[in-house]
């Protein structure tokens, strides 16, 4: 057992989609505690009944991310004495989300957006050819590869102004998606998928505030793949693909 | 709110708008050495082809561009349908084009 050096004020967002309050609790603070540290000691000594998610604890799932002093961030991945403000520590949901009870969002929105920007691979080849040879350096794959590392952990969805002000925008995460496909030379679905992400809500929505790139836990620029988008985009309209 | 041809076209107005306004600035900063007049001015412009042309196109990517801005700037902060954007987009464009446009008669044909 680590030993208890302090105390930590933390308030958390408690209730329903309609009745959410913030309701105060004291943490003891310990050496190396992460913030899902914090909400599972709350969950398990004070507050059975707490509402939250996670899963890995490691920063691989993406499952965890929760509004801490206003911030999105991944609560695993989040030391206490970092985030803390004059010992205390606000903890709410993820913003821009429907919320179900307490800590835990509905996602099922936030995913659906990656199937309407056609976030899907589309391939061109069967198994009965052969691995298409793709060099590290094209440019292409390295655009490609600068944004692969999503984990649909939804911070930047949350980070972002254009998404609270238009429900209907797509958002960075899938916007990103859908640019490392664009890059992708295997795929095929590039003209549908150009047409997604220009439609109602698409990438010409963002504003390049990059509140999503600012926040984002893996380093990954979702604004530079929305402008790579806008450019491609601008591209097939001058072909007549759009 | 904002379709793909309406921000393209913010985008190709904002690239002819930002010489032009460099070209507007220097000409102002170069007019004003030794003294401003009417006659210089008019002098310069009256049954000028070019400056004619400059402003006249300056003032179609002003009206294309501020229209489509402010249509933005309208549909988030206020939210009203896709109708009352529309309405308000061709009046802003409309009105700014009629503005600009008796500007650029009156210094150059009038």
């Amino acid at each position: 057992m680590r030993e208890e050096i302090g105390k930590i004020q933390v308030q958390v967002r408690r209730g329903g989609p309609d009745d959410g309050r913030l309701v105060d609790y004291e943490v003891p603070l310990l050496a190396s505690q992460t913030v899902l540290d914090v909400v599972t000691w709350i969950q398990r000594n004070l507050e059975p009944a707490l509402s939250y998610r996670f899963a890995c604890r490691v920063g691989m799932c993406g499952s965890c991310a929760m509004t801490v002093n206003g911030r999105p961030r991944w609560t695993c991945r989040s030391h206490v004495t970092d985030v803390m403000k004059d010992g205390r520590i606000r903890i709410e949901p993820l913003r821009n989300l429907p919320v179900i009870k307490d800590l835990a969002c509905d996602l099922s929105g936030f995913f659906d957006k990656w199937q309407r920007a056609e976030g899907a691979f589309v391939p061109t080849q069967t198994r009965k050819d052969s691995l298409a040879p793709i060099a590290p350096q094209e440019p292409a794959r390295q655009a490609a590869s600068a944004g692969i590392e999503c984990i649909n952990c939804a911070v930047c969805y949350a980070a972002c102004d254009a998404v609270e002000q238009n429900p209907e925008y797509l958002g960075p995460a899938a916007l990103n998606r859908a640019w490392t496909l664009v890059n992708d030379a295997r795929d095929g679905g590039n003209r549908a998928r150009l047409q997604a992400v220009t439609g109602p809500g698409g990438c010409q929505s963002c504003h390049s505030q990059q509140g999503c790139t600012s926040h984002c836990p893996n380093a990954l620029n979702p604004t530079r793949s929305i402008a790579g988008l806008k450019q491609a985009a601008a591209r097939a309209w001058l072909r007549g693909e759009l | 709110m904002l379709d793909f041809r309406l921000y393209l076209a913010q985008r190709i107005s904002a690239m002819i708008l930002a010489p032009l306004v460099l070209l507007h600035l220097g000409v102002m900063i170069y007019a004003v050495q030794g003294g401003l007049s009417a006659e210089e001015i008019l002098g310069r412009t009256r049954d000028s082809l070019w400056w004619g042309s400059v402003y006249g196109l300056f003032v179609l990517a002003v009206a294309v561009h501020a229209a489509i801005g402010l249509r933005v700037i309208v549909a988030e902060w206020f939210g009203p349908g896709k109708r009352s954007l529309d309405l308000l987009m061709w009046l802003v464009m409309l009105g700014l084009l009629t503005l600009g446009g008796r500007a650029v008669y009156a210094v150059t044909l009038a």
